[in-house]
């Protein structure tokens, strides 16, 4: 379990990264936290010729608001966007579902864009980003580009990015005044989700999206709806995810919860819009 | 009589057990010392094997293994490996079996055991190739290199389905794939089915699981060719059994192969006992290399293919009077051992052999066992060692025959309890339980666990409609292992021709220096558990010093240090049988000593006593001399001794119970030496929504006999309840259908960690052990075999069902709760896939626009340069036929990636409607196949649909590491292919063949548009 040989390159610079992926294309890989990364190293999966580490680019490492969004550059770890004292009222969605996100341990060392550039289908970053309409902000030497978060994750671990670019930052539209809530069912606290739920109550309806299921993060908007309506419109979700089995659960358990934990989250949520 | 100990551990010795006299006087032993071995592994000053240094010029090994779970091996390439740089050797399974002898088989059959293939690989992890290079990262580098081709053979995975007349043979020498199918007859069994009220059976599958150390293997092996001899340092933990395995296969006198351990070991649990194969292995490696080799086993080798615990299928029946009482049971016990049946096993069989009627009764017993291989890892030591399997089905079974009869479980258990007057108690099936009151520990657990109180809990649950149920387990924990139980698999007759094996020699050598510093050496190898401190205040009370004053060495050496077979940590031996050793060895010097010291004092040997650092005159208490003084004077000035006391410089004891004697003429056994009793119970409720079982109560009440120091003991006992809790709740190595392994890393084998585990009681009684020195009776395992059924008897009784499988996932708990699914709605196109659980193979379906018509397009498929551009990483292609070909490809998902060969074969050809396109790829990271029907559908507009389902496989690395997005993996592997196949076509316009894949695809073709 060691990695391939490759070429480290620890930039100092944005411009310095972006001219190694410039150069590079494919065969460079960019290693934030490196919380999935490094095991895929470690175990051959990845094998990247040139790895370029953007952890020393002090400029990426900033939580700002600008336009009624909080964008968090590709430098900033878990831990600090859980600690920023403005999370709750700016972006409650995210304070309720970061403490999800690994453990303590793997959250002073992860990125909220390295979660996002992973892609993977159970990671509460990529659904609440999704699930709130943010964005990410995509860099090359040549241009930059904003792209949904909905557009930029295609499928399981992959993205809309091209070779020589890279995750400059995420935004999060600053969302506050609805009613949110997020629950997530794993065998233990800190696993992979097998089913994680989001909801936001806003005046005219909710939006309930889902990680863990489908290939990606998936979202419904629905009306105010309740008793069986809510049920059925959960249940039409529940199939449309296509979910699949391994050996953690079934996609029959996955389903249940879909309806049953998607179902308390809205209700939850509209609990909390009051 | 029962004492009821404080559940904290207490901290410096400072206080004492209720009831203990006051603290000077109090002997060492019984109390809660602080551990000698702490302060060092709490500041990271441990000496484990990876951190100690290794000679100038040690080359690092690494192994390459393999990807199925049978298979012929067709050949082996390794000329670019050997051609890596730095890499100094490669061996295959021909280069170590002309080096070595075959493995000892458990059993006498033509078989052989190899600890690498040779001709067939039986399990996926199976070593195949050993490179030995300059550094680790270079030896992984060359595997990448080496070129294995297979034949793949149907694998057996579920013992009951290799036993079935058609299964895939593993071994020509086992027919059946059965290495021994024994019955064995206690008391009159038929009689008592016959004339009982009642016959009630449990059927039973026990998981395979294992507990999993932190430190995995490690080996460093050094051949010296002057002397053709091995030097081996490597965290093997015994039984040292083993060493005359090793030194067979090694082809070598004992006296030619030293062996030492590590001073710490980072945990095992038995699973280290299951590093001699890879002794072999490196040992091998490095006489062909001429230089130190060492490895050190990584997490995914580790839990692939080092050991496991045994998964076992047992039918367990009881013939049951009309009031619950038990009058004869029916054992058949079909054991899994894996792939190879490697010596001791089938050990975790026969370790119960004695124990089989537990904590009851039962004069009648009848016994099938069938031990069974499989293309899983090979077995091994595991905590519990058979207690897991046996006791889940027993109790299980009295749990059964209380919801059966409509009794209360706990009713039905003291029923059938051993009386406390019939101790020492023989079993019907040989074994003599030394000591015990179970009906007493039974009351304790119950008054002061507050069961009254649990039950009040769960009737306000229930009223409540909450899912709540109460479990007990009533089971006798054996410890000390009677080195012939094994011989239990035997017949009487190849008993006799083999010679008696029974006893379990315990050895330790007390050494006392010419200042009067004690030293103690013990050969129990510890893991963690904290041996040098018990050994200190051991024989600190014999000497009448302070445990400081006493330092103990448990590192072996067999080129040095005494030891037997039976020597190292396993059937928690140490506090009866090691701790009581040392006690016999400081007590011959003691006794010598106080013949010298009465010389010195003018005194009766008998008036000598040791007490504060001093020997003196129990009489005249005035009348003393140093410890020290006395014990110097074999040292300086032996002359002055009395005669005929000999020297004081040095003592090893040896120490064999009389009680473990050899199986009989009528397969009675008294497998171990000393029975310790547990009961547990519990209360759990399960939520109705997600399935997840929570303890709300866990009281575990046990008898060791003497207590030597309460704080481990309770630490002990948290360690077992750990892991099986885990055992119940979350552990399993899984295998698909095909023989993959599915759990190799701890995102997937998933272990409690401390927010998962509940507060648990703990209470002690203590009935001294009449058969062990100092009273004491193993405490290491018992909660790994009396946990995973206490918690599934409560979830029974909860849930009101009886088929209760573990581990307890939750999707399968609410198989039982959320009854029928709710159908899918009207006109949706996704239906839900008919898959069990855990099955590995992968479907999908999914459709494709292009704008040109159904002839091109079959055209298109039909052509290796077309293939070349829309297989997804399309190297090169090459034409074997007009519908085979080969291709080199790339493939993966996002940083994943991985160069396969590919074989692609088109069958079923109706042009230009539809083709069947079947393929294999073969890799690094692992391998695939697949099929699918590619139907082509003019669109009316000049286009074509393409539509396709496939079914598709994945074994190897990807299978074992990446289980959870496989599926996901291999729809965007097949998407990528005709998303390329559209592009080709002049065309990026897709249609789902579902709603849920319309998306997906739409998002895929977008992003290459």
């Amino acid at each position: 379990m060691k990695p391939a040989a490759f070429d480290y390159v620890r930039a100092e610079t944005l411009d310095e990264a972006l001219g190694v992926l410039a150069a590079e294309g494919g065969d460079a890989r960019v290693i934030a936290g490196g919380q999935s990364f490094m095991a895929m190293l470690n175990m051959r999966l990845a094998r990247p010729k040139v790895l370029v580490d953007i952890m020393r680019i002090s400029s990426l490492d900033a939580i700002t608001e600008e336009k009624g969004e909080i964008v968090v550059g590709a430098g900033v770890r878990q831990a600090k966007l859980l600690a920023w004292d403005k999370l709750s009222a700016k972006i409650p969605l995210v304070a309720l579902a970061l403490p999800w996100t690994g453990h303590v341990q793997t959250r002073s060392r992860g990125t909220i864009c390295g979660s996002v550039a992973h892609a993977d289908p159970s990671a509460e970053m990529p659904l609440s980003l999704i699930a709130l309409g943010g964005s990410v902000h995509l860099r090359s030497a040549k241009k930059r580009r904003r792209v949904l978060a909905s557009d930029y994750i295609t499928g399981m671990m992959s993205t809309a990015r091209s070779d020589d670019e890279m995750i400059e930052a995420v935004s999060f539209p600053v969302d506050a005044g609805n009613g949110y809530a997020f629950r997530e069912i794993a065998r233990r606290h800190g696993d992979f989700a097998i089913v994680a739920c989001a909801a936001i109550a806003r005046k005219d309806g909710v939006r309930l999206a889902v990680g863990g299921v489908a290939d990606k993060p998936e979202i419904r908007d629905l009306p105010l709806l309740n008793g069986s309506a809510l049920d059925d419109a959960l249940n039409a979700f529940a199939y449309e995810l296509d979910a699949r089995d391994d050996v953690h659960a079934t996609a029959r358990y996955r389903r249940e919860l879909v309806r049953r934990i998607g179902r308390s989250v809205i209700e939850e949520a509209l609990t909390c819009r009051g | 009589m029962a004492q009821n100990a404080s559940n904290a551990i207490e901290s410096g010795g400072a206080k004492g057990r209720v009831g203990a006299p006051a603290a000077d006087d109090r002997p060492w032993v019984g109390r809660s010392l602080e551990r000698v071995e702490d302060g060092a592994l709490l500041t990271g000053r441990g000496r484990f094997i990876d951190d100690l240094g290794v000679a100038p010029g040690t080359l690092h090994a690494a192994i390459l293994r393999s990807p199925h779970a049978h298979a012929d091996i067709l050949s082996i390439d390794t000329e670019a490996a050997r051609q890596s740089p730095d890499v100094v050797a490669v061996l295959t399974g021909e280069d170590i079996k002309a080096l070595t002898a075959s493995l000892v088989v458990g059993v006498k059959a033509p078989v052989e055991c190899w600890p690498i293939a040779t001709d067939r690989v039986r399990y996926v992890g199976e070593p195949v190739v050993i490179v030995v290079a300059a550094d680790r990262y270079k030896a992984e580098d060359a595997l990448d290199l080496i070129d294995v081709r297979y034949a793949v053979r149907p694998a057996v995975v579920d013992p009951l389905a290799a036993i079935a007349e058609d299964a895939a043979i593993l071994h020509d020498g086992f027919p059946r794939n059965v290495a021994s199918d024994r019955r064995f007859r206690y008391g009159d069994p038929e009689a008592a089915f016959a004339d009982a009220a009642h016959r009630i059976s449990v059927d039973i599958r026990y998981p395979r699981n294992s507990c999993t150390p932190i430190e995995t293997y490690g080996v460093v092996a050094d051949y010296n060719p002057g002397e053709d001899a091995y030097d081996i340092l490597a965290n093997f933990q015994g039984p040292f059994s083993i060493h005359a395995v090793i030194s067979r296969a090694l082809k070598l006198p004992g006296n030619r192969v030293r062996l030492r351990t590590p001073p710490d070991s980072g945990g095992s649990f038995g699973v280290k006992q299951g590093v001699f194969p890879y002794i072999v292995l490196i040992a091998a490696a490095a006489r062909v290399a001429g230089r130190p080799v060492k490895w050190i086993e990584d997490r995914l080798e580790h839990l692939s293919a080092s050991t496991s615990a045994t998964n076992r299928a047992t039918t367990l029946s009881a013939a049951v009077d009309r009031d619950g009482k038990i009058l004869a049971l029916d054992w058949d016990q079909v054991e899994d051992c894996g792939a190879h049946l490697r010596a001791p096993e089938p050990a975790t069989l026969y370790r119960m052999h004695g124990n089989l009627t537990g904590a009851y009764d039962i004069r009648n017993v009848a016994v099938r066992n069938r031990v069974v291989v499989t293309n899983k890892t090979p077995t091994g030591l595991n905590r519990g060692f058979g207690g897991p399997q046996v006791y889940f089905a027993l109790e299980r079974l009295t749990h059964a025959i209380a919801v059966e009869l409509g009794l209360d479980h706990l009713d039905v258990i003291r029923r059938n309890l051993v009386p406390a007057e019939a101790f020492p108690y023989r079993t019907a099936t040989g074994a003599l339980l030394d000591s015990g009151d179970y009906a007493a520990g039974i009351e304790l657990g119950v008054r002061d666990g507050g069961l009254a109180e649990l039950k009040r809990r769960r009737d306000a649950a229930r009223a409540e409609g909450r899912l709540y149920g109460i479990g007990y387990a009533a089971v006798v924990e054996p410890s000390v292992s009677n080195m012939g139980y094994i011989t239990t698999v035997l017949t009487p007759a190849e008993r006799r021709k083999a010679g008696p094996k029974n006893g379990a020699q315990a050895t330790a050598t007390v050494s006392i220096d010419p200042v009067g510093a004690v030293m103690v050496h013990i050969a129990s190898v510890p893991q963690g558990q904290g041996h040098r401190t018990v050994i200190s205040q051991v024989v600190a009370d014999v000497f009448g010093v302070a445990p400081k004053d006493v330092r103990v060495n448990t590192e072996v050496d067999t080129a040095k240090d005494a030891w037997s077979i039976a020597s190292g940590n396993y059937a928690s031996r140490f506090a009866a049988a090691v701790a009581g050793t040392a006690k016999i060895a400081a007590d011959r010097l003691a006794a010598r000593l106080k013949r010298i010291a009465a010389t010195q004092l003018n005194v009766e040997a008998d008036d000598i006593e040791f007490a504060k650092g001093r020997v003196g005159s129990k009489s005249n208490p005035d009348n003393s001399i140093p410890f020290g003084r006395v014990a110097a004077l074999s040292h300086w000035s032996p002359g002055s001794l009395p005669d005929d006391v000999g020297q004081t410089i040095r003592e090893t004891a040896f120490w064999t119970p009389p009680e473990l004697t050899a199986p009989d003429e009528d397969d009675r056994v008294n497998s171990s030496l000393c029975h310790g009793f547990i009961f547990d119970y519990c209360g759990v409720e399960i939520d109705r929504v997600t399935g997840e079982t929570r303890i709300d109560s866990y009281v575990t009440t046990h008898d060791c006999g003497t207590i030597l120091h309460p704080g481990m003991v309770d630490g002990q006992i948290r360690g077992g309840f750990a892991q099986g809790f885990g055992a119940a709740l979350l552990e399993e190595f899984a295998y698909g259908p095909d023989g993959s392994y599915l759990t190799g890393t701890f995102a997937d084998y998933l272990l409690p960690t401390a927010t998962e585990l509940p507060e648990l009681k703990i209470l002690h009684m203590e009935t001294p052990s009449p058969f062990t020195p100092l009273g004491a009776k193993g405490v290491g395992e018992g909660n790994c075999m009396s946990t995973p059924v206490c918690i599934a008897n409560a979830v029974a009784d909860a849930l009101g069902v009886q088929n209760i499988e573990l581990p307890l996932v939750p999707a399968k708990v609410t198989e039982f709760i959320h009854g029928e699914e709710r159908a899918a709605p009207e006109g949706a196109a996704v239906k839900p896939r008919a898959k069990t659980p855990g099955e590995r193979c992968m479907q999908g379906e999914g459709s494709a626009h292009v704008n040109v018509g159904p002839e091109t397009v079959w055209t298109m498929l039909l052509d290796p340069e077309t293939l070349r551009a829309i297989i997804p990483g399309c190297h090169s292609v090459e034409k074997v036929s007009d519908t085979h070909f080969r291709a080199d490809v790339t493939l993966g998902i996002g940083p994943v990636k991985g160069r396969y060969r590919a074989e692609v074969k088109l069958t079923d050809l109706d042009p230009p409607r539809g083709v069947t396109l079947g393929g294999s790829v073969d890799g690094a990271l692992g391998f695939g196949g697949g099929e699918g029907r590619i139907t082509l559908t003019p669109d009316g507009k000049g286009g074509t649909t393409l539509s396709y389902k496939y079914d598709a496989a994945v074994g190897g690395k990807v299978a074992s590491i990446g289980g959870r997005l496989l599926d996901g993996a291999a729809r965007v592997i097949i998407g990528q292919f005709f998303a390329a196949l559209a592009r080709q076509a002049g065309s990026s316009v897709a249609e789902g063949g579902s709603a849920g894949l319309l998306s997906k695809l739409r998002a895929l073709f977008g992003a290459k548009k």
